[in-house]
């Protein structure tokens, strides 16, 4: 059921929701969340689709805040999706133009549910100081993409430098099954200390960057992180240990990936790259402060060597030169064909 | 600064604050007996399928499959394809697929075929060297419990079931685990003869329902519950499994078991000692195992099991808007078979914190709808201030966790009926449901159950001595039923046998409508 309101207010809005519930019988019961989403009316579309398959999971209020033009008088334009499309969630899609359209925060604040929190989406570029804008003030929880931006990874020192708790990434979310892979890795014999780390992936991948800051938290050894093609992705990480690396390897353009470890066959896993909803449903199953993201973002980044652009130059990279192997290279030729580090 | 320890049971890239790493199996195959049956076809096939979309299954994992067919790996790989497009729950990719099928195999053979064991162990071995499944192995016998002997010994005599050190090989089976508590002692020391028992994992797949663990969330995260969950203000418990459907072509299994053993001695029992458990020291299976077990171990039957127990058999009548036959009538009955297809039994706990509240079990086939849930049923507040005929449409305030179909759960309590004067009160509910879409979008219960047996975390699984404590508790009603008369007849599609509703009334009780 779609309700439309054009040139409406908000008190009208919030009318016409109880209205609907009413006449709808009890579907607003059980929402678990707020979620607003800010964006444009290009994106606007799509982004409703990824919300409402990821409110499957996290039954919703979605208001999504679609800025138009700020010429002309101020109007709110607003629809009401409830039932069928709308998923498990009801969603308030709201048009703001002229003066209004810098107000948005303005236009929630009445619609948002009781006592229960807000989380806010960008689909779009999101603003510098996140925590800091007016719809970021009201969330506990937001979410962001680096790899929307024309430069992610300078996004991403943005990111770091504008970082509050509650922020999240879904360049993060999409490194979750690497870093589920490599751990499970690590869980099996041989109980090594893993000594060096080489992370590939494209020019422009912020995830890239986030895999190899957590590495390098958490296994306290030196990354190295090598370029590839723009648009790839991640491509490969590689553990050295002593008795040869493991290599987690997804050729550029693949589905498919293969682990390799000393001794043991090659083995093969699906490891696509999560879609919007799924990177979505992932960031609302939590609402607390993420405190592995924040330490890969704001320690992780900078002990990484070989990064373009680094934001802090990379100190440690003349010392770590002589560091790649050659002998445990022969084990995986696959990886020697990807590995030739762009940078150096 | 020195590279992080890594060592056994300590993970440098493990953290606790890191909730978002998905648990992901180690190396491993999973061995598969009676993959062409009904269980297999509708839900652990589609279930391998959703775990593996999801990336929680080993890279390199592999299905191997043994039946008594002339296939080819090939054939097998039909079957499990058409199983997993027609009920996963996750989108169906041929990408994810094609990855799944490279680890596909077949083995055809009957259960005393030493010859098919031998490939069936030489398959396995090639799994390790090809495709990295480690040594680690779980066999999955979804078969009658009739040859579990043959095939258990079978995986002995191939040395299947012997892990080498550092690997593990272990052995899910499903209900009925026995029919009595002599026959499921035999049945565990056969399985026991083979493999340890940290290695068995019997699987009851309700114990596997995200409702179920919810119940535990609900009960021990939440302050407003537990104050009130004991007998200073419950009345009584129901809890109900009521099935749709009649014994559909399975009465070579049905007949002689009936409804009580079928249901009430594994799931209805399970969620009996769920609900009425004490707060577990954690939520390892050992300490939960504890709880339960102290549970089962105090329920009392009442003196006078004719007037404390009902059971029925369903006549033809209408299910819904379809017209359906009696049991008498199914194929393979008898029609003289007593095999009851409705139980209904009220049991006590001695437990201080349950004195006095009777706990009603009902469970049947063809009856109104399929549902099951748990239903508290608290006591009438002990003063109304509102005159006699204020409140003369408020029954008892009640929590009631929906098991299924609809997961959620919902509260009943009295509310001023809206413009009345005088006043009236009567009963409004509140529910909270997940939502069709949401029960779409979380786990299937075997999804759970099977990635825990591949990790190896027994705690939705039932262990033997809780097995034997529920037979303990159904043994005796068995013997009464078994020597006093009939199961009473019941229309199709109605709620059950008026015996039942007699039990009821003479506790002056009613049963809830599901």
């Amino acid at each position: 059921m779609i309700v439309d309101l054009p040139a409406t207010t908000t008190r009208e809005v919030s009318k016409a929701l109880v209205r609907v519930r009413q006449s709808m019988g009890a579907i607003t019961l059980g929402r678990v969340m707020t979620l607003i989403v800010v964006t444009d009316e290009a994106t606007a579309a799509t982004a409703i689709d990824a919300a409402t398959e990821a409110s499957r999971q996290h039954p919703s209020r979605i208001l999504v805040l679609v800025t138009g033009s700020r010429r002309g008088g101020p109007r709110l334009d607003a629809e009401i999706r409830v039932g069928g499309d709308a998923g498990a969630s009801e969603i308030v899609v709201l048009r703001l133009r002229g003066e209004l359209a810098d107000h948005g925060d303005s236009v929630v604040i009445p619609l948002l549910l009781p006592d229960s929190p807000v989380v806010a989406w960008w689909p779009i570029p999101a603003p510098p100081d996140l925590a800091g804008s007016p719809i970021g003030k009201m969330a506990v929880r937001r979410i962001t993409d680096s790899s929307l931006a024309a430069n992610p990874r300078r996004e991403l020192a943005r990111r770091r430098d504008a970082y509050a708790d509650g922020d999240t990434d879904m360049a993060w979310s999409r490194t979750t099954r690497w870093r589920g892979l490599l751990a499970t890795a690590l869980d099996l014999e041989p109980f090594e200390q893993v000594t060096g780390v080489t992370v590939k992936g494209a020019a422009d991948s912020a995830s890239t960057d986030l895999l190899a800051g957590w590495l390098a938290i958490r296994l306290r050894c030196p990354v190295r992180r090598v370029v590839g093609p723009k648009g790839t992705g991640i491509v490969s990480v590689r553990l050295d240990r002593e008795s040869g690396p493991i290599d987690l390897v997804r050729p550029a353009g693949q589905a498919d990936a293969t682990l390799t470890q000393p001794d043991q066959p090659v083995r093969r896993i699906s490891l696509a790259r999560p879609d919007t909803a799924d990177s979505l449903a992932e960031e609302l199953s939590r609402l607390d402060g993420d405190e592995v993201y924040r330490d890969a973002l704001l320690r992780g980044l900078e002990l990484i060597s070989g990064r373009e652009r680094a934001a802090t130059p990379a100190p440690a990279r003349a010392k770590r030169r002589p560091e790649p192997q050659p002998p445990s290279r022969r084990k995986s030729p696959r990886l020697e064909d990807l590995d030739l580090p762009s940078e150096l | 600064m020195s590279p992080a320890r890594v060592s056994r049971g300590h993970n440098p890239l493990r953290q606790a604050a890191d909730r978002r790493l998905p648990r992901i199996a180690g190396p491993c195959s999973m061995v598969m007996f009676g993959v062409t049956g009904d269980l297999a076809r509708k839900k652990l096939l589609p279930a391998i399928y959703d775990l593996f979309n999801r990336g929680l299954l080993p890279p390199g994992f592999s299905l191997v499959g043994f039946a008594r067919r002339d296939w080819a790996d090939q054939d097998f790989g039909r079957i499990v394809y058409d199983a997993a497009k027609e009920g996963a729950r996750t989108p169906f990719d041929e990408d994810v697929w094609a990855s799944l099928a490279e680890g596909l195999r077949f083995v055809p053979g009957a259960f005393d075929d030493d010859a098919a064991f031998d490939e069936l162990a030489d398959v396995v071995r090639t799994l390790d060297q090809e495709r990295g499944t480690g040594g680690n192995h779980a066999f999955y016998l979804s078969i009658p419990p009739g040859s579990f002997q043959t095939v258990l010994q079978q995986l002995e005599r191939s040395g299947l079931s012997q892990p080498r050190p550092g690997t593990w090989r272990r052995v899910v089976i499903e209900k009925p685990f026995g029919h009595d508590l002599k026959s499921a002692r035999e049945l565990n020391s056969i399985v026991e003869s083979v493999f340890p028992p940290d290695a068995v994992f019997r699987i009851d797949h309700y114990l596997g329902k995200e409702t179920v663990q919810n119940l535990l969330a609900l009960r021990f995260a939440n302050q407003m519950f537990e104050p009130i969950w004991n007998a200073n203000y419950v009345d009584h418990v129901q809890i109900t499994m009521a099935e749709d459907i009649g014994i559909s072509g399975r009465a070579g299994y049905y007949d002689g078991i009936g409804a009580a053993r079928d249901v009430i001695q594994n799931h209805l029992l399970q969620l009996l000692a769920l609900t009425a458990m004490e707060q577990p020291n954690s939520f390892e299976a050992s300490a939960l195992r504890t709880e339960k077990e102290k549970i089962l171990a105090a329920v009392r039957l009442p003196h006078d099991l004719g007037k404390s127990t009902a059971r029925g058999q369903y006549a033809a009548g209408w299910q819904g808007s379809e017209k359906v036959r009696g049991y008498l009538q199914e194929d393979g009955v008898s029609s003289s078979s007593t095999t009851e297809t409705y139980a209904a039994l009220k049991l006590e706990v001695a437990t201080r914190r349950w004195a006095g509240v009777p706990f009603y079990l009902r469970t049947g086939k063809r009856l109104g709808k399929r549902v099951t849930e748990i239903a508290v049923v608290f006591k009438r507040a002990p003063h109304l201030p509102f005159g006699d005929t204020a409140a003369r449409q408020l029954g008892q305030n009640a929590v009631v966790i929906r098991v299924q179909p609809d997961e959620g759960v919902t509260m009943r309590f009295g509310s001023k009926v809206p413009g009345s004067a005088p006043l009236t009160v009567r009963d409004v509910t509140m529910d909270f449901g997940y939502g069709n879409a949401f029960t779409e979008a979380s786990p299937e219960a075997y999804e759970r159950l099977i990635l825990d047996v591949l990790l190896g975390d027994p705690p939705l699984f039932p262990r033997h001595e809780e097995v034997e404590l529920s037979w303990q508790i159904l043994d005796p009603i068995e013997r009464y039923w078994a020597s006093h008369g009939r199961p009473s007849p019941y229309e199709a599609g109605t709620w059950g046998p008026s015996t039942a509703d007699a039990m009821m009334r003479r506790d002056g009780r009613e049963w809830r409508m599901p």
